[in-house]
């Protein structure tokens, strides 16, 4: 260690100056904002009925964790979020497959697909409720349908771009298509699969809290809509702090699935 | 007369819309077993197509392939066939990418096994079993995609310029080293390249073709006075010059 030339220590000590300053200047902003906004609140410069208070949010928060609601409401919505990712994952694996073997079943499909996509499944939700009812089905099918064209759409566009030697490789060791997939396409493809799984949990639980918007009994999606209506706006905008701490959880899950994946390959 | 490959008058086209462009027009040729037969000709003559024909990857148009006198689809003469990159797959050791076309065909045997790990020890990747692709030489990737090839045991091998990726002096030497190994395993090869020295170095027989559509313009017979020279040797006995320059000649009817 004490071999380091003076330009290496220097180099490093850069490093860990930079690094430094990243994660001070990320906690003082998250602890200005909530000074800043508890501070306008007791002073009377926002109205805290409005826009409550980092104080109110925690008091609320722990008077839930005391009668254990919070429990429920942040429990159904993670699990509506996971199974329809996980639903979302099997089917749109499966079809990704299914269009990979066709390429004119993908050909006739293509169209319905991107205007599938781009539709705003927002407006897909009522008609949701009147089909399936207002029950956990349907958000947990909300949850799937804004995620689940765009993770089809973009598995097929990286099961097409497997370089096409590695294919013939397959077809020269006398193997078939289905070789093909299982040997070739879906071990080279994984790091895209992973990557579709980091957007598509996101996405699943936006689709889950519209769901809940208007279909459920309870979850964070409720409780914001609740909230509003009754305008206990703690609820609100605590139920909204929490989907930001479930947001990241969810992506740092996959992140370290990515990592464990990298490491192992 | 016995031929482990017979090809009689074979037509292949590529089509696309703006129309059809010839491949191959009246290629006839037979390979006896153990021969090591070279294709040269001018690049993008339809060389590796011919190889794609015999390997059963796409079908001839007009015209027949034979194979231990049976029909091609019909034979069960197997064929190995080497591309041009080693194509070996990242995300497996080498030993299992060794073990692919096993895999594939299910010939998982323990005895097959031990063949994979003995061509490996033979051919100096035993120390490399375990190792990623990546940390290999360009030369020893070619050697592994060869084991990988010669572990499901071919009558026939078709080698796709399998030595065109590697710089100069690791061709040479893998040429040498990969030739030496099909003679030792008395292996009936077709070879196509476009290096003329490299197709003396290694083959008892060269066909040389025309530009395209491809035809057979000359069969030329190489043999040497001292019997089984290595390919680096054959490099420097004094008929190399002369097979050269005829074939040469051949490819440059205009100079």
């Amino acid at each position: 260690m004490n071999e380091l030339s003076q330009g290496q220590v220097r180099y490093l000590n850069q490093h860990k100056k930079h690094k430094r300053i990243v994660r001070f200047s990320r906690a003082a902003i998250l602890l200005g904002f909530l000074f800043l906004w508890e501070f306008t609140a007791n002073v009377g410069i926002i109205d805290s009925f409005i826009f409550s208070s980092p104080s109110k949010i925690a008091l609320c928060f722990w008077g839930m964790v005391m009668d254990r609601s919070i429990f429920l409401h942040v429990g159904v919505t993670l699990f509506e979020t996971l199974t329809s990712f996980a639903l979302v994952i099997l089917f749109s694996l499966l079809a990704a497959i299914l269009l990979w073997f066709s390429e004119r079943l993908s050909e006739i499909l293509d169209p319905y697909l991107v205007v599938l996509n781009s539709l705003p499944k927002s407006a897909l939700a009522p008609l949701l409720i009147v089909w399936l009812g207002a029950n956990r089905t349907t958000i947990i099918v909300a949850g799937m349908s804004v995620a689940i064209f765009g993770s089809i759409l973009n598995l097929y566009a990286s099961f097409m771009t497997v370089d096409p030697d590695k294919l013939t490789l397959i077809y020269t060791l006398h193997g078939n298509r289905f070789h093909a997939l299982t040997k070739v396409v879906i071990p080279s493809c994984v790091p895209a699969i992973i990557s579709t799984m980091k957007v598509n949990i996101g996405l699943c639980l936006v689709g889950v809290v519209i769901g809940e918007f208007i279909g459920g009994r309870e979850g964070l999606g409720y409780m914001i809509i609740y909230g509003s209506q009754v305008f206990k706006l703690d609820w609100l905008l605590m139920s909204i702090c929490i989907l930001c701490l479930i947001a990241m959880a969810l992506y740092a899950l996959i992140g370290s699935i990515e990592k464990w994946y990298l490491r192992r390959f | 007369m016995d031929y482990i490959l017979e090809m009689k008058d074979i037509y292949y086209a590529y089509h696309n819309m703006e129309g059809e462009t010839k491949a191959l027009e009246h290629i006839s040729f037979a390979i006896k077993e153990g021969e090591f037969i070279a294709i040269v000709g001018p690049s993008g003559c339809g060389k590796s197509t011919l190889l794609h024909l015999i390997a059963g990857l796409l079908e001839p148009e007009k015209g027949l392939i034979k194979l231990n006198g049976r029909y091609l689809r019909d034979s069960s003469t197997s064929i190995g066939y080497m591309l041009q990159k080693d194509e070996l797959l990242e995300w497996r050791t080498v030993y299992h990418n060794v073990l692919l076309g096993l895999e594939i065909q299910h010939m998982m045997t323990a005895k097959a096994k031990a063949k994979a790990r003995e061509l490996l020890g033979a051919y100096g990747l035993e120390h490399f079993a375990d190792s990623k692709p990546s940390e290999l030489s360009g030369g020893m990737r070619q050697r592994a995609a060869l084991i990988r090839t010669l572990v499901l045991e071919p009558d026939i091998l078709l080698l796709d310029e399998p030595f065109s990726a590697l710089d100069y002096q690791t061709r040479l030497n893998v040429g040498d080293d990969i030739g030496q190994i099909i003679r030792k395993e008395k292996k009936t090869a077709i070879l196509v390249t476009h290096d003329l020295s490299e197709a003396i170095s290694l083959a008892d027989r060269i066909l040389v073709l025309s530009d395209r559509p491809a035809t057979i313009r000359q069969t030329v017979n190489i043999v040497f006075e001292t019997p089984h020279l290595t390919p680096l040797e054959r490099r420097n006995a004094p008929e190399f010059k002369n097979y050269f320059n005829l074939i040469w000649k051949e490819l440059n009817p205009d100079e």
